[in-house]
């Protein structure tokens, strides 16, 4: 898997709310791709030192919205990439991280011209990375 | 598997003089479940768990641990309970592997792999002796010993009381490798709350000798929520709100940290006509701080039923 999975103890966000959220973003950011495979439970619970069954709700959840399938003895696999958030959720929730992205580029004195400069040229770099699409 | 608890109270209760040390006390441990024992010091949390393993009479009420009467507890029930101290006792001339030697001739089910297991994940030497180790590597020996005899139920009080993030974290990844065994239950008292996220399937939470929450981590989690109010001027008075545990006012918000909050509560509060109302999740830590704030003296979530808005 060409994703590490972090979590935080101590964050408002449940421990297998925030596995299930990075495995969603990254099936939505192209990093996860239909057919790779991602750790067992046991394993990823070993790995970031959880109780398994936590690994296993996140699991169960993803399931449950059809982006991964346990096959039997051979383990978990990414199977639909699909859009994670509807475009209106979407826009809903893109809008508070762009205005924090404005204001803080605002607070380091940053032009327009070289923000919508970078903007572009971030842009072109995934679209290399076949990412965004 | 059966689902009888592995641990059942029922009024279970301790005085020491005329102050009640446990008071009351209803508890059910389901099998092969992670159990965190929370509360602050002083709240009964080792008188409660020392009559569980027979090591206190009760004044009165029940108990029953894999299925015995704690007041009776046979040897070859004690047998297959791990109990794991906040006072780690060892006999300090002893070296590592002696101290394998001598507590493995008390168990017939001694398993010497999970004892080395145990030793080699705290990297402890088998020569050292046991006055020259450091308190991590102490408690990573009373571990193995405690291990060792591969208990089904492991009860541990502070297992992580005094020790540095390294010696934490090896404990911590212990308890999760003991959790492959599905029948094994483990029963731990904790401050360290970042431990119980990590590990817990259940919570049950003491203060001053009463049980005031008792149900999955997930539940809690779930039952306690910060509610904001934004005003456009100095926030109202507030009315009474069933279920709130702390109130923060500020010049023209309020922040309110609830219990169970749910419609009516809600509705009570858009009579205050806020500008906005938000409802956020918090950190278990903050969730539990303000449970055991001041404010609540009453018990509001006592079991998954209860805890459904």
């Amino acid at each position: 898997m060409n994703v590490r999975i972090a979590i935080s103890t101590g964050s408002p966000t449940p421990i297998y709310r925030q596995i299930a959220e990075q495995v969603r973003m990254a099936i939505a950011t192209g990093k996860l791709r239909i057919g790779d495979q991602l750790p067992s439970v046991r394993a990823l619970a070993e790995d970031l030192v959880l109780n398994p069954n936590t690994v296993a709700r996140a699991y169960t959840d993803l399931t449950r919205d059809g982006l991964i399938e346990s096959r039997s003895g051979r383990g978990v696999f990414i199977i639909r990439k699909r859009k994670v958030f509807t475009r209106e959720e979407g826009r809903r929730r893109l809008e508070p991280l762009l205005d924090a992205l404005i204001g803080e580029a605002m607070a380091m004195d940053f032009t327009r011209e070289e923000l919508h400069d970078l903007f572009q040229k971030k842009l072109s770099h995934w679209k290399h990375e076949g990412g965004a699409s | 598997m059966s689902d009888q608890p592995i641990i059942r109270t029922r009024g279970l209760t301790r005085y020491f003089a005329k102050k009640p040390a446990v008071y009351e006390l209803d508890l059910d441990v389901p099998p092969g479940s992670v159990f965190a024992f929370l509360g602050r010091n002083g709240s009964g949390k080792t008188t409660t768990i020392r009559m569980l393993l027979g090591l206190l009479q009760p004044t009165r009420g029940q108990g029953q641990i894999l299925g015995y009467d704690i007041r009776a507890l046979p040897p070859e029930a004690r047998a297959r309970i791990g109990y794991l101290t906040e006072e780690h006792q060892l006999y300090r001339w002893m070296t590592v592997r002696e101290c394998g030697d001598f507590q493995s001739r008390f168990f017939p089910r001694w398993n010497n792999k999970i004892f080395r297991g145990v030793i080699s994940h705290f990297a402890l030497k088998d020569g050292a002796r046991v006055k020259e180790l450091s308190r991590g590597e102490r408690a990573g020996l009373c571990l193995a010993l405690t291990l060792a005899p591969d208990p089904e139920l492991l009860i541990l009080d502070d297992p992580t009381l005094g020790l540095d993030p390294v010696a934490r974290r090896s404990l911590v990844e212990s308890m999760i490798y003991l959790t492959r065994r599905a029948d094994r239950t483990i029963f731990f008292s904790s401050h360290q709350l970042a431990d119980v996220e990590r590990v817990a399937d259940y919570i049950a939470v003491l203060d001053k000798s009463v049980l005031r929450a008792s149900c999955s981590l997930e539940t809690f989690r779930n039952s306690v929520k910060d509610v904001r109010l934004r005003f456009s001027g100095a926030p109202p008075a507030l009315p009474e709100i069933p279920g709130l545990l702390q109130a923060f006012r500020s010049e023209s918000e309020l922040r309110l940290i609830c219990v169970h909050y749910n419609q009516p509560a809600e509705q009570k509060l858009r009579a205050l006509a806020p500008t906005s109302i938000e409802t956020a999740p918090i950190s278990l830590e903050d969730a539990l701080i303000s449970y055991l704030g001041e404010r609540g003296e009453k018990s509001f979530i006592l079991s998954e039923a209860e805890a459904q808005p």
